[in-house]
């Protein structure tokens, strides 16, 4: 597994900070960090950067997190990129949404390294 | 602060305006009759239970019960999540700032957590209310979270206008009390 770019997109940047914190405790390989604090910033940053994952929040103001996925999955160049939905919102509906919107996978806060752990590894395996 | 009603159902009094607010919350409370609608049986154990999974999972802190004896307390550091949806309601989370800073330290492993208490709190508050619907049946889906709003400073009175079902719990974090509500719409 190679070195991966994160970028991290939540509007809380206590929770950008904790959710880089548990990549590293998870093991993750990491060369760079990215953050955003909402969809359109990191529509922004995927263009600039193309990282190789992204772990994004769902409610946030200006662009939310199913929009983000949305408008991401039409951009050739980050169309397979793994993203992550990490959210309060645990709701098999709310997942569901997430997934057809999507999304590769789905955390629920609050959550461990290791939950972080299990479900990002086998997304950067491919 | 809760009593048995005849049904076997617990009754939990509006007490946090009061508490947190002053004499004019106490006025408009004891104007509404001071008490609160039926309230639904464990949602209390489940407010508790997801407060304590929150504190465990991000600050690694076990949160205590205060002494049967304890002082009444002054907040200054409040955040609250407004629930829409199948239950219409507000989530608040109240303590001292100085806890505030703690638990924002605690959940970012430093010593001091600088300006980022707000910001942590409101998160925490996130978290509970988040935690809290999806043990309730119909609530996961059903319901839909907004941001968190945190206030600071004892100077304010917080009136909310769920006039209806009114839960607290109050723990102590690392020794200082903390107060974790839900009141929910008619």
């Amino acid at each position: 597994m190679k070195a991966a770019r994160v970028l991290i997109v939540d509007d809380s940047s206590v929770m950008r900070k904790i959710v880089g914190r548990s990549l590293r405790q998870a093991g993750l390989e990491i060369t760079e960090v990215l953050e955003a604090s909402n969809g359109s910033e990191a529509l922004s940053s995927v263009k600039e950067h193309s990282p190789d994952l992204i772990l994004s929040d769902i409610n946030m103001p200006q662009m939310d997190g199913l929009e983000f996925v949305r408008q991401l999955r039409c951009m050739e160049a980050a169309k397979d990129t793994p993203v992550v939905m990490i959210t309060t919102e645990a709701g098999e509906g709310h997942v569901v949404q997430a997934l057809n919107a999507g999304a590769s996978g789905y955390i629920k806060k609050p959550f461990t390294p290791e939950q972080i752990k299990q479900r990002i590894l086998p997304l950067l395996r491919g | 602060m809760a009593e048995k009603s005849s049904k076997g159902l617990e009754r939990v009094r509006i007490q946090l305006s009061a508490r947190a607010a002053g004499p004019s919350a106490r006025a408009a409370r004891d104007a509404s009759g001071g008490q609160g609608s039926e309230i639904h049986e464990g949602w209390r154990e489940e407010l508790e239970s997801a407060t304590r999974e929150v504190f465990e999972i991000m600050a690694g802190a076990w949160l205590e019960k205060p002494p049967e004896e304890s002082e009444p307390f002054v907040t200054d550091f409040t955040a609250m999540v407004g629930i829409a949806g199948n239950l219409c309601g507000l989530v608040g989370l109240h303590t001292s700032a100085e806890c505030a800073r703690r638990i924002a330290a605690k959940m970012l492993g430093t010593e001091d957590a600088g300006g980022d208490a707000q910001d942590a709190f409101g998160e925490v508050c996130n978290m509970i209310a988040g935690s809290f619907k999806a043990r309730i049946a119909g609530l996961a889906d059903g319901c839909g979270l907004s941001v968190p709003t945190v206030i600071f400073g004892r100077d304010f009175n917080l009136f909310s206008l769920a006039r209806g079902e009114h839960y607290e719990v109050i723990f102590t974090f690392e020794g200082k009390p903390l107060l974790v509500t839900l009141d929910v719409h008619d």
